[in-house]
């Protein structure tokens, strides 16, 4: 198996701060909004940089979205700044409407996404939003998996045509993905090869998955771990020719079971090539206050509970 | 004739036309209007009418465009986003007169596979349209973003939007109003179909909008107020608005209309709303609408 080395801890968020800051020095067309959360969502050092294409919207996430609607018509590229509970849920019929069917190029960029976020308690805590997202006709739906990931995430999203929702998160979190490694929207990333199990995950539970399948390796088992970072569009073939191969999966996400990676997943094996599939996901309930670590393990996201499904998985082959 | 002249004159800005052709124009969109609603028997005859003239005076005379070569991104031209979908068959009425698209085609409104969708939509590419609408209260913020977008690339042309009053009851509207002026957004114009009406009954019924100028200017816009159905009055206070721009203000123009103006019948109430004439109602909305420019 692959191992990978810690090489810093950073927050996603910030991978996404230094991609929007990049893109301000290469692309005139980027247009940044916020509403009221700049520093959360670290889109300062855009603000700084480039105050003429910083927008502040104040606290009205609706009328950002339509705003960001607009500025496509004008050619502009403009990426929305919020939490991930307020750039989905609180908007859903603006993003629906004004960015999704009207085919705006807007890219719709949400962090504190999941249980990870923490103390704030389940309010901000989303575990739906890749189902809200996912469902929406044309829109592309992308969860990187660590920092460097969200920073060429942010920059890969310019260059594409068509609404994007970029979900990531606040905790500081291992960075172990290569800068080098090349990232391109829906094309999965065998991490690790195996025989056994496929393992399924993206955002904070790739690194989960990891640890998993060195767990997995010390009792003989070959997991093969896949980082699903582009829930939509689907790389099927990357999970159809790793499936093949393991016989069965697990997949792994920080998202309420129902909507999230392991439906999107069953739905493909279950058209395509039916396979025991278990989910590592939050069991259909709201997230609470704690710390990141507390909540993963409470709800059953940690790497004890991929390896206890990555065991299932195999039995029922 | 089914489309009117290109106006010469003024370089197509359509300044030449006079009061007259544009009542004839505004009557022959009255016309389709109720046509296409009875055709498919369905659509929202009542608001259309009622803003007609509205759509005659933007499109044959106040807005720079350039129906022949639509853009979706409109660089160097003026502007319109409508935020009160339903009223799309004057929409679609006036883009086909004015050249966006073949009058012919208002016959396939609200039918299978038709690019006249019930609500206007980017979805089926229909030239003229920029953004889906249908979904009340969004447009004021499409329409800030894309004067945001004039500002950002020094293009000096205006954008403008309609809404309906009974869609001033969505908050949406208010958070792009408190932004519009905070960001001293001046090269937008939106107007207001201040008819009183809306699907329940009265505006002051259902949910009554208090003293809408002095909402509108506490929000720091520059409100003007018109007869939305008195084509002179109405090119007066665009004109007027027009000047108004570029003076660090949004300008927003209320004009009083009459929810189904121009068919005796449809007037006076809201019960034609959202509902479509049976063929002896269409024959008497007819008679009170001549043909002048020909029909679809």
């Amino acid at each position: 198996m692959t191992t990978y080395p810690v090489l810093d801890q950073k927050d996603t968020r910030s991978g996404f701060g230094a991609g929007l800051l990049e893109l301000g020095r290469t692309d005139d067309r980027v247009v940044a909004l916020c509403a009221d959360l700049t520093g959360s969502l670290k889109m300062d050092a855009f603000a700084k940089a480039f105050p003429d294409r910083f927008i502040q919207v104040g606290i009205a996430e609706a009328n950002m979205m339509g705003i960001a609607a607009g500025l496509t018509i004008g050619g502009k590229i403009p990426f929305t700044g919020t939490f991930a509970n307020f750039s989905t849920g609180r908007v859903y019929d603006q993003v629906r409407q004004s960015i999704a069917y009207a085919g705006k190029n807007v890219k719709i960029c949400a962090s504190h996404a999941g249980l990870t976020l923490g103390e704030d308690g389940a309010t901000h805590q989303i575990l739906e939003d890749i189902g809200l997202m996912r469902m929406l006709p044309g829109m592309t739906v992308i969860v990187p998996a660590d920092h460097n990931q969200t920073r060429q995430a942010t920059i890969a999203i310019a260059d594409h045509e068509g609404p994007v929702y970029l979900r990531f998160g606040r905790p500081k979190w291992p960075v172990f993905i290569p800068a080098d490694l090349p990232f391109e929207i829906g094309k999965a990333q065998v991490l690790s090869p195996g025989t056994d199990v496929s393992i399924l995950a993206c955002g904070h539970l790739v690194w989960k998955a990891l640890q998993a399948a060195e767990e997995l390796e010390k009792q003989g088992v070959h997991a093969e771990v896949i980082n699903v970072h582009t829930i939509k569009p689907l790389d099927e073939e990357a999970v159809l020719a790793s499936v093949t191969k393991t016989g069965c999966a697990v997949t792994c996400e920080e998202h309420n079971r129902y909507g999230g990676l392991g439906d999107t997943i069953a739905q493909l094996l279950a058209r395509t090539r039916p396979t025991p599939q278990e989910y590592v996901a939050v069991n259909d309930s709201f997230g609470e206050s704690g710390t990141p670590d507390q909540l993963l393990k409470k709800y059953g996201l940690d790497t004890p509970d991929v390896v206890k499904a990555a065991l299932r998985a195999i039995a029922r082959k | 004739m089914t489309t009117p002249a290109p106006d010469k004159a003024s370089g197509g800005s359509g300044e030449g036309r006079t009061i007259d052709e544009l009542q004839r124009i505004a009557t022959q969109v009255r016309r389709d209007i109720v046509r296409m609603v009875h055709a498919c028997q369905s659509g929202h005859p009542g608001g259309s009418l009622g803003c007609a003239d509205f759509f005659t005076a933007l499109y044959f005379r106040v807005l720079r465009h350039d129906p022949a070569h639509f853009t979706m991104d409109g660089i160097g031209e003026d502007l319109f986003f409508l935020s009160n979908g339903h009223i799309s068959p004057v929409f679609y009425s006036v883009l086909a007169r004015s050249g966006y698209f073949p009058v012919q085609e208002l016959a396939t409104f609200r039918k299978l596979d038709s690019r006249l969708q019930g609500h206007p939509t980017t979805h089926e590419g229909l030239p003229g349209v920029r953004m889906a609408s249908g979904s009340l209260g969004q447009g004021l913020s499409v329409a800030i973003g894309a004067a945001l977008a004039k500002r950002l690339n020094g293009d000096d042309r205006l954008v403008y939007s309609l809404h309906g009053d009974g869609e001033l009851q969505e908050g949406q509207i208010w958070e792009a109003a408190m932004f519009a002026a905070a960001h001293r957004v001046d090269n937008l114009i939106s107007t207001v179909d201040y008819n009183g009406r809306q699907i329940d009954g009265d505006v002051d019924q259902v949910l009554p909008l208090g003293d809408l100028k002095a909402k509108w200017t506490a929000f720091g816009w520059d409100v003007l107020e018109t007869d939305g159905n008195d084509m002179a009055r109405l090119l007066g206070t665009l004109a007027e608005a027009k000047a108004r721009t570029g003076h660090g203000k949004p300008v927003m123009v209320l004009m009083h209309t009459e929810m189904g103006h121009g068919v005796d019948f449809m007037m006076g109430s809201h019960e034609w709303h959202g509902i479509a004439p049976n063929d002896a109602q269409l024959a008497q909305a007819m008679a009170q609408l001549p043909e002048t420019f020909g029909d679809y």
